[in-house]
């Protein structure tokens, strides 16, 4: 045994040689401890750190160059935005700015900013600060850079020099008042203004370290040492590290925030991709919160004693219908189709739990969600009737769904198709089912070319807006539904967007969801599906936002 | 030896070149990618346009094939499009987590897989060496993602045994010197960091270890088996050498060359095995890269790198095992 | 091109020389009866039988059709509980509200023919560059077999792994190439490696001192001769190739067609899962993996030994 010992280490010792010799290239002479020294483990009776394990690595910290969820869970705990939401709710209301208010023709809005805000370097928030994150937008300089400003050109249209941007100027009334001014009105606002990629950072960082900088090299771009290392906002917790070798971003309480302080002293977020890494992560202690639990998960953890949080749902799953398909072009075909769905019957075997049928495009929570709009209950027989009434039997659909993927809307994609494809085939629609990469081909072949006959697809809100549903999907000609003979619909739309008086928008938006269920039906609406979260039975004060939007300050760990 | 190595080096770079562009033009040649990737859902055709342009993916592909062989000639790989750090950090960093996985999973399998392969051979056709032989021949035919799954289930949830993922506690601090964890710990004297990450090394090096393991037991006491029946053997016994010391020696001495051998064999299966136990354990090394780089979010630029750095440690491989075999038998030159 | 990648040739060539000594009819009967006096081989073939007959008359053994949606069994379905064995369906519910047992059988079918498959593709390109190199030798028998080096020197599931990556679209066909592709320089080696011994045996030499046209040699004797070997190989390749096929199925790259029963494709997607809800839907699939897979490499033990001419005492 000895003889093989020895040839075994023999060999090992060249392995091992080799490895440290090409891995330590800052030379082992230098392996000292850099550890805090301070040993600030939960010395505090009520501070200790909470580990929340999030879903994915996040791009970087400045929040104007984000989309992401993964992104903004950290963003928002060191930023904040003019205007927030109520906890729990999808609601404005103040947030750096005490109050807003806007002038008749909508398209000048005044904030009156909180007093006696810093930044996490000490610098002041006053209406300047504000102006220059505006303008910083506005005159954002580089097709990099404007590239990644995904909300900011959707929201504003474009940037300075080009004809459809929305922004105008910001002006400092005082310290106190910001005024901006945009030059059209936009039913997104107010409820933009709360978007996680328009909080406001502090212009003194973000000119020490450079933070409009983004370059590109090779097939994506490198952001700002303000981005990366040293993101600076207003927030309950500032930033204190992103460790990526073991997935690890720390944010450290914010003992001078304006608002109510954090409760824990440390919070780590913890990057762990699998949902069923992260429920078993939960199970052995090492992490008091996850995100997005497996839906099939949520009962068992309950069942343990685990808090199991549903967000209130704001989201759509919908059935996408390509009218380039001469076919699809009758009504009758499409409501068919959606006489053909039994989604009571999906949403009971396939829903995450607390997730119900969908009527309309946008969850009932939003304004302009009308009660009485035509359902399309399961009934075969008249699908069928449909179907010989249009003319339209021994109908061939190409489906197309998307593989690599899990949204919060849509857990399973194949799982859905597989059901609804299953219940179309049953009213005599023959089904070619085409799965895609997400990112490979998906959603070039849906939204860019149109390749589909039918499609699933889905949408997360930004803010409590039909614009931000409905208006997204049917406001203009897209090529994912082949409408652009539905120009009524796209003008209906733009109407309600454009009206200013609250009540009246309210009924024009109204009537546009009427009108989609029963005279357009562009899609079939399937479901809203509320993700969750789970804490550990210690964690108190953490609400769960419709809008993924948690803030975590109010988080505590009882013993 | 140096004309070897000199040799050896041209031909990686010829190699790798002609790989590189297969893959460049290949990967422009597919629908979505960093496009898609980089905009997320709510992207205007406007912003759309724009990345485009940013990208350059508007110039003639032969100027991007220029762009792109420039960089790489200077060791720029791009960013990568999930976290937008440099290509090269985000592999150097999940290189030393494969490192150490791999190097445990060997050491399991050579540790377990040549005494067990030794004791089956000398106790051919026993108990001992059937029971040996029905668990190599399980170990080969599991998935092994299922394995880990199953270990990871049972000892880490019913019982909390091991930790169920990662490599190290959550908020354990530890410096990074060399990125192999365990190391590190002992080079900082962060002992509690090294014990922490060794404990979380078990499960996923076991998982790793089972197929090199049943592939080690099997040569070990075939090469064991043949040395033993050699004439040179057999003249050792005739002339009554028995002394089990020496018998042993002589022996695993012998029977060590094609378990080298297999070893350098198994490290390309112990990546693709890397692939399966990391993607099982959320181990973020060069495994959880490859398939994050591909499924989902379609990381070209850490993708085109990685296949890069897959061949280059490879050849690399080959030429430690063929030095290894000069030091271990004199007999054997590297040509 | 690398040593390691010479390290596979070598252990291939070696296992060419020693089944293609032989040659001639003779061979292959000596071969069988050997075959049938080794347990391993006998143990190996039944379980592949008996799971060949279930893939054969899966229509008839089945008791449902394995697509079929049940209201029975979907009336309880949630995603967090499927439905166990209830009257008629002995396995219970699949997470679609399918039957399960009749997926397990239907399973057979498919499984089988997603290795036989793309054991059978890597094998015909195999063999194909790997006569044509044999024959041909000069600079075709370089180029083939730098190519194959070059293929050799990745680890075979990266390469499947890459291989889909780069697939426009991933369907059943791209997993069944990429599996495939992967064992097409082992068979080429193979074969070429064998035909280079038998174009100088003695029956070649006779036979083209008679005047035997070149491609009669080639098709006629050489090709048989050197096909033992490549069958042994055939049959371990299948074992790792549904092994493949199922980690492809785990990390997500493999056939999207969830309707489609296939025990690599349903252990990896459901059965891990609804693990926690149903642990049988990833039991039983990777039973009968380990098994089929259990029972291909058996066999392939069970012929290279009864094939090496080193047991013929």
């Amino acid at each position: 045994m000895r003889a093989s010992g020895m040839q075994a280490f023999r060999l090992r010792t060249v392995i091992a040689a080799g490895v440290v010799a090409a891995l330590a290239i800052g030379g082992a002479g230098c392996a000292k401890s850099d550890r805090d020294s301070g040993g600030d483990e939960d010395k505090a009776a009520t501070g200790g750190t909470f580990i929340f394990a999030g879903a994915g690595d996040p791009k970087n910290f400045d929040p104007i160059f984000n989309d992401d969820g993964e992104s903004f869970r950290p963003i928002r705990q060191i930023y904040d935005t003019l205007v927030t939401h109520k906890p729990g709710t999808a609601e404005l209301t103040g947030g750096l700015a005490e109050s807003w208010s806007n002038d008749p023709t909508g398209k000048v809005w005044t904030f009156k900013l909180r007093q006696g805000v810093k930044f996490h370097d000490g610098s002041a928030l006053d209406a300047a600060a504000v102006c220059a994150n505006f303008d910083r937008w506005f005159n954002m300089k580089g097709e990099a850079a404007q590239s990644q400003m995904i909300y900011y050109a959707d929201v504003f249209g474009g940037f300075a020099g080009s004809p459809d941007a929305v922004y105008d100027n910001c002006k400092a009334q005082d310290a106190g008042t910001a005024v901006v001014t945009m030059k059209k009105y936009k039913g997104a606002f107010p409820g933009a203004f709360a978007l996680t990629a328009f909080s406001i950072a502090s212009p003194t960082a973000m000119k020490q370290y450079d933070a409009d900088k983004v370059t590109q090299n090779g097939d994506s771009f490198a952001y700002s040492a303000f981005a990366n290392e040293h993101p600076t906002g207003t927030g309950a917790f500032t930033y204190g590290g992103w460790n990526k070798a073991t997935g690890e971003i720390t944010l450290n309480k914010n003992p001078d925030y304006w608002g109510e302080k954090a409760k824990v002293d440390k919070m780590i977020i913890k990057v762990i991709k699998d949902e069923n890494t992260r429920k078993q992560e939960l199970r052995a202690g090492t992490v008091q919160a996850i995100d997005f639990p497996a839906p099939a998960d949520r009962k068992a953890l309950a069942d343990e004693g685990y808090k199991v949080l549903n967000r209130p749902a704001f989201n759509i799953l919908y059935l996408g219908i390509n009218q380039k398909n001469p076919k699809l072009r009758d009504l009758r075909v499409r409501q068919a189709i959606a006489y053909a769905l039994n989604r009571a019957q999906l949403v009971q075997t396939k829903g995450p739990g607390g997730s119900t049928v969908a009527d309309e495009f946008l969850p009932s929570t939003v304004m302009g969600y009308a009660p009485d709009v035509q359902k399309y209950d399961y009934n075969l027989d008249k699908a069928k009737q449909l179907l010989s009434e249009a003319g339209a039997t021994g109908l061939t659909l190409n489906f197309y769904y998307p593989t690599e993927v899990s949204r919060p809307y849509m857990p399973n994609p194949q799982e859905i198709f597989t059901v609804l494809a299953n219940d179309l085939q049953a009213a005599g629609i023959k089904i070619n089912g085409v799965p895609r990469p997400w990112n490979g081909g998906f959603k070039d072949d849906v939204q860019q070319f149109g390749k589909q006959d039918l499609h699933i697809l889905g949408w997360t809100g930004d803010y409590n807006d039909p614009g931000n549903f409905v208006g997204t999907f049917f406001g203009r000609e897209k090529e994912e539904f082949g409408d652009g003979a539905m120009t009524d619909m796209f003008t209906a739309i733009g109407k309600a967007d454009a009206t200013v008086e609250p009540n009246a928008k309210k009924a024009a938006w109204e009537q546009v969801n009427r009108d989609i269920a029963s005279k357009w039906l562009p899609a079939v609406p399937i479901w809203h599906g509320p993700p969750a979260l789970v804490t550990t039975k210690n964690v108190e004060g953490l609400v769960p936002s419709p809008l993924t939007a948690e803030q975590f300050n109010t988080v505590s760990i009882t013993k | 030896m140096l004309r070897v190595v000199s040799r050896r080096l041209i031909q990686l770079f010829i190699t790798l070149l002609a790989l590189m562009t297969l893959i460049f033009f290949w990967l422009r040649s597919l629908p979505g990618g960093p496009v898609d990737a980089l905009l997320g859902e709510r992207a205007t055709p406007e912003t759309r346009a724009r990345l485009i342009k940013a990208l350059g993916y508007d110039e003639p592909i032969w100027v991007q094939y220029g762009h792109f062989l420039k960089n790489v000639v200077t060791g720029n790989f791009g960013n990568s499009i999930r976290t937008g750090e440099p290509v090269m950090d985000v592999i150097s960093r999940s290189f030393p987590a494969t490192v150490e996985l791999a190097v445990a999973a060997i050491i399991i399998a050579i540790g377990l897989g040549v005494p067990l392969g030794y004791l089956a051979a000398r106790h051919r056709g026993r108990a001992l060496d059937n029971a040996t032989i029905i668990l190599t021949l399980v170990g080969i035919s599991i998935p092994i993602f299922f394995l880990g799954y199953l270990l990871k289930d049972w000892l880490t949830q019913s019982v909390h045994l091991f930790p169920p993922s990662g490599r190290i506690s959550t908020g354990m601090d530890n410096t990074d010197v060399t990125g192999l964890f365990v190391l590190d710990g002992l080079l900082t004297r962060e002992f509690d960091a090294s014990a922490d990450a060794l404990w979380h090394l078990v499960l996923p090096a076991l998982t790793l270890a089972t197929i090199p393991l049943a592939i080690i037991i099997r040569i070990t006491r075939a090469s064991v088996l043949d040395v033993l029946d050699a004439d040179y053997i057999r003249t050792a016994e005739a002339k009554g050498l028995r002394n089990p010391t020496v018998r042993k020696r002589h022996v695993l001495r012998n029977a060590m060359l094609p378990v080298v051998t297999i070893i350098g064999l198994q490290t390309g299966a112990l990546l693709a095995g890397a692939v399966l136990t990391e993607k099982v354990y959320n181990w973020g090394g060069l495994g959880t890269l490859i398939t994050d780089s591909i499924s989902g979010s379609r990381d070209y630029p850490v993708l085109q790198a990685l296949i890069l750095l897959a061949a280059v440690v490879f050849i690399v491989v080959n030429l430690l095992v063929d030095l290894s075999y000069a030091i271990i038998d004199p007999r054997v030159r590297v040509r | 091109m690398s040593q390691l990648a010479e390290h596979k040739r070598r252990r291939i060539d070696e296992l060419t020389a020693r089944t293609a000594e032989g040659g001639g009819v003779s061979l292959f009967r000596d071969a069988g009866r050997r075959l049938l006096r080794n347990p391993t081989a006998i143990v190996g073939a039944t379980i592949i039988l008996l799971f060949l007959v279930i893939a054969i008359f899966a229509p008839l053994v089945a008791p449902h059709d394995p697509v079929q949606r049940f209201p029975e069994l979907t009336k309880d379905l949630t995603v967090d509980n499927i439905p166990g064995p209830t009257a008629g369906h002995p396995f219970g519910s699949d997470p679609l509200g399918r039957d399960f047992m009749s997926r397990m059988i239907y399973g057979a079918r498919q499984t089988m023919f997603v290795g036989v498959l793309a054991t059978l593709i890597g094998l015909l390109f195999g063999v194909l560059f790997g006569a044509v190199a044999g024959a041909a030798g000069g600079w075709i028998d370089v180029v083939i077999m730098r190519f194959t080096d070059v293929m050799l020197a990745l680890p075979s599931l990266l390469l499947a792994i890459t291989l889909v990556a780069l697939a426009r679209q991933s369907t059943q066909w791209t997993v069944i190439v990429a599996v495939a592709i992967v064992n097409v320089p082992i068979f080429a080696r193979l074969l070429r490696g064998s035909m280079l011994a038998q174009r100088e045996s003695d029956h070649v030499l006779a036979a083209r001192a008679l005047g035997v046209k070149r491609r009669d040699i080639v098709t006629r004797h050489m090709l048989p001769n050197s096909l033992t070997a490549v069958i042994v190989q055939a049959t371990l390749t299948f074992a790792v190739a549904i092994l493949d096929a199922a980690a492809l199925s785990f990390l997500g790259l493999g056939d999207p067609d969830i309707n489609r029963a296939e025990w690599g494709l349903m252990l990896g997607v459901d059965g891990v899962r609804y693990f926690e809800v149903r642990p049988e839907l990833a039991y039983f699939p990777a039973l009968a993996i380990i098994l089929v897979a259990l029972g291909f490499t058996l066999l392939g033990e069970g012929m290279r030994e009864a094939l090496d001419p080193k047991n013929r005492r």
